[in-house]
């Protein structure tokens, strides 16, 4: 199989699966484990919190189950609206995960779109790589914004599919493209992925990976969907790596138009 | 003496250390990390920092998200 041999490499990290996931939206931890099991996802993204929010104290913490022996935990800032708070929750995050800098930077513009706020990611990401973090960024598909955040140093640019949770698949493939066609790191599209075609879809436009939560998690049987999205995303890549054929206006046929019966 | 916990107030005794108000909250055996004052306190650090009046205590952990 071709994508053994094709590893996502990221911050110098290889990977087999070109599949990320959240772990947010899941109806408990139990669903969460086996839903990531199913994926095949190796990274996995996670929010920060205070304590006294969102966990009942008996249970047990979601990286009790998700370990970071087993996965690569990707810690988000989501919910930050400018650069200061993104920048102080890459810091905490750090160091729950005793000192594991790979951080997904998001910095949010309003509560109705969750579209990125590019100016204050921007700032962001550049006091984060001078601080040593290795920076994943959510963005928007502006390919400007793509190569200024390559150029402060993030080790990946991932522009959105379309807004988060809103599984309206990839609006704008023209820019994703642009921006793959410039980038020396590797672009993922991260949110808005909806199902599994637009998972495989993002594939073959030659993405290097897919970062989702909503899409599965949003399911109405998310084991299955993580299942059909792990099978997505490597059709996709497949497809992209064989080239497809040429389109025509008109019909080729495929069996021999020589030696029929006819005539 | 009284301090901000995640935003809200609480009252502790005076010279509390972290690892002191970790305990107090029992959040002993959870996997957190702590900021006071907008400043990163290391683990290793906990135990021998002492708290003072009207200081701001972020106490955060991993929960679900993408």
């Amino acid at each position: 199989m071709s994508h053994q041999n094709d590893p996502l490499i990221i911050a110098g990290q290889s990977y087999n699966s070109r599949l990320l996931i959240g772990t947010g939206k899941y109806k408990n931890l139990e669903e969460t484990r086996i839903a990531i099991e199913a994926s095949g996802a190796e990274i996995v993204t996670v929010a920060v919190r205070r304590t006294n929010i969102g966990q009942n104290p008996d249970e047990p913490n979601l990286l009790d189950i998700i370990t970071p022996d087993k996965y690569t935990i990707l810690p988000n800032t989501a919910g930050c609206f400018n650069a200061e708070d993104a920048v102080r929750t890459c810091k905490l995050a750090r160091e729950l995960m005793n000192g594991h800098d790979l951080v997904k930077l998001e910095v949010l513009g309003d509560q109705k779109t969750l579209y990125p706020n590019v100016v204050d990611t921007i700032k962001a990401a550049d006091k984060l790589v001078q601080d040593g973090f290795k920076v994943m960024v959510y963005t928007s598909d502006d390919p400007i914004v793509a190569q200024e955040l390559e150029s402060l140093g993030c080790v990946a640019i991932m522009p959105l599919g379309s807004m988060i949770g809103s599984g309206l698949g990839i609006l704008n493939p023209h820019n994703i493209n642009v921006i793959m066609e410039d980038a020396k790191v590797p672009v993922l599209v991260d949110a808005g992925v909806g199902t599994a075609s637009e998972a495989a879809v993002a594939m073959e436009m030659g993405c290097d990976a897919v970062l989702m939560n909503s899409a599965i998690a949003g399911a109405r049987n998310p084991v299955l969907m993580a299942s059909a999205m792990r099978k997505a995303i490597e059709a996709g890549r497949e497809a992209f790596l064989a080239g497809r054929m040429p389109r025509k206006r008109y019909a080729s046929a495929s069996s021999p138009m020589d030696g029929t019966i006819i005539g | 003496m009284q301090i901000q916990v995640n935003g809200e107030m609480l009252q502790v005794q005076d010279d509390i250390t972290l690892t002191g108000l970790i305990s107090q909250l029992e959040l002993g055996d959870k996997r957190i990390a702590i900021e006071l004052n907008l400043e990163i306190i290391p683990r290793s650090e906990h135990a021998e920092t002492v708290l003072k009046e009207a200081d701001r205590v972020e106490i955060v952990h991993a929960i679900g998200g993408g």
